[in-house]
């Protein structure tokens, strides 16, 4: 029955969690208590190793970075899909291990793709 | 109102807040920090749903992973333009009426489902006995073989497409 089960085993994992939220929110209004605040404009200005601030923070990333992050994350769901596989290894034998090898190479011909366009190429 | 029910009022609610908060931030860099917290919320859905694996996967891909992505297509757009102009379009009380409109008919049907479809082999009792990986591998490498087969071929589809999308505006 759905909204009747309560996963005991991960009572520990809920305690550090609030544990943790707990020490950074403490710590935050800690030091807001705490510290004195006397702000000045040469004080809130971003360091920039003692040179004044030139230019805009936030600039156009290449698009380099976004193939890598794309890629990051297709290989990071085939990843995901070895674990059961790796697991239920011993109950499905040769078949099973001949379907992983097919899945790997369709993915592998995505990954000589890849590596033939130059995708990996940072230059 | 037992404490299952207590535990999913609590997500459920948190989960409408933290959405909402995604869609009305004004920095783009927020939103993305409130759908971490959103996404982690779903995991733990996941784990009062016996969805073990489900979880582990939702902070691995999503939280790990598809987050980056939200990132870097922010810094690669380079949202300042869009972030002082007006962030709503005027006709926005219309699309909220109708959306409450969605959201009362909605609960309507789902008020009228009395009757729950029979459970399955896989119990709650049954999974916890050989794990939650365990019964998961056993199923999708058999008897879903093929959506398996097929989702490397989607995946197949996304490098290539991320490639020939991004490359030519390198070269």
């Amino acid at each position: 029955m759905p909204g009747s089960y309560i996963p005991t085993d991960y009572f520990p994992v809920a305690i550090v969690i609030l544990i943790a939220t707990l020490i950074g929110l403490g710590t935050l209004l800690l030091g807001l208590v705490v510290r004195p605040r006397r702000p000045y404009t040469q004080k809130l200005s971003p360091y920039e190793s003692g040179n004044p601030p030139v230019g805009e923070p936030r600039t156009e990333f290449s698009v380099k970075f976004y193939i890598i992050a794309m890629l990051f994350v297709v290989f990071d769901v085939e990843a995901v899909f070895l674990y059961p596989w790796a697991v239920a290894y011993d109950k499905l034998g040769m078949f099973g291990f001949v379907e992983m090898m097919l899945f790997i190479f369709i993915l592998l011909v995505g990954y000589v793709y890849v590596w033939k366009k130059g995708a990996f190429n940072w230059e | 109102m037992t404490l299952p029910q207590l535990f999913f009022a609590y997500f459920a609610l948190s989960m409408t807040v933290l959405s909402l908060l995604i869609v009305t931030r004004k920095n783009p860099v927020h939103s993305v920090i409130w759908m971490l917290v959103l996404f982690i919320h779903i995991a733990a859905l996941y784990l009062f749903l016996n969805a073990e694996f489900l979880a582990a996967i939702q902070i691995i891909i999503y939280a790990g992973a598809i987050l980056v992505l939200f990132l870097f297509v922010i810094m690669l757009l380079n949202l300042k333009r869009e972030e002082t102009a007006q962030k709503y379009q005027s006709q926005w009380p219309i699309s909220m009426g109708i959306a409450l409109v969605f959201a009362i008919f909605m609960t309507m049907i789902v008020g009228k489902i009395t009757v729950m479809p029979a459970l399955g082999e896989y119990s709650v009792e049954a999974i916890k006995a050989e794990g939650s990986m365990m019964t998961i591998g056993k199923v999708l490498y058999t008897r879903y073989l093929l959506p398996f087969e097929i989702a490397s071929l989607v995946l197949l589809v996304a490098i290539i497409g991320a490639v020939v999308l991004a490359k030519q505006r390198v070269e």
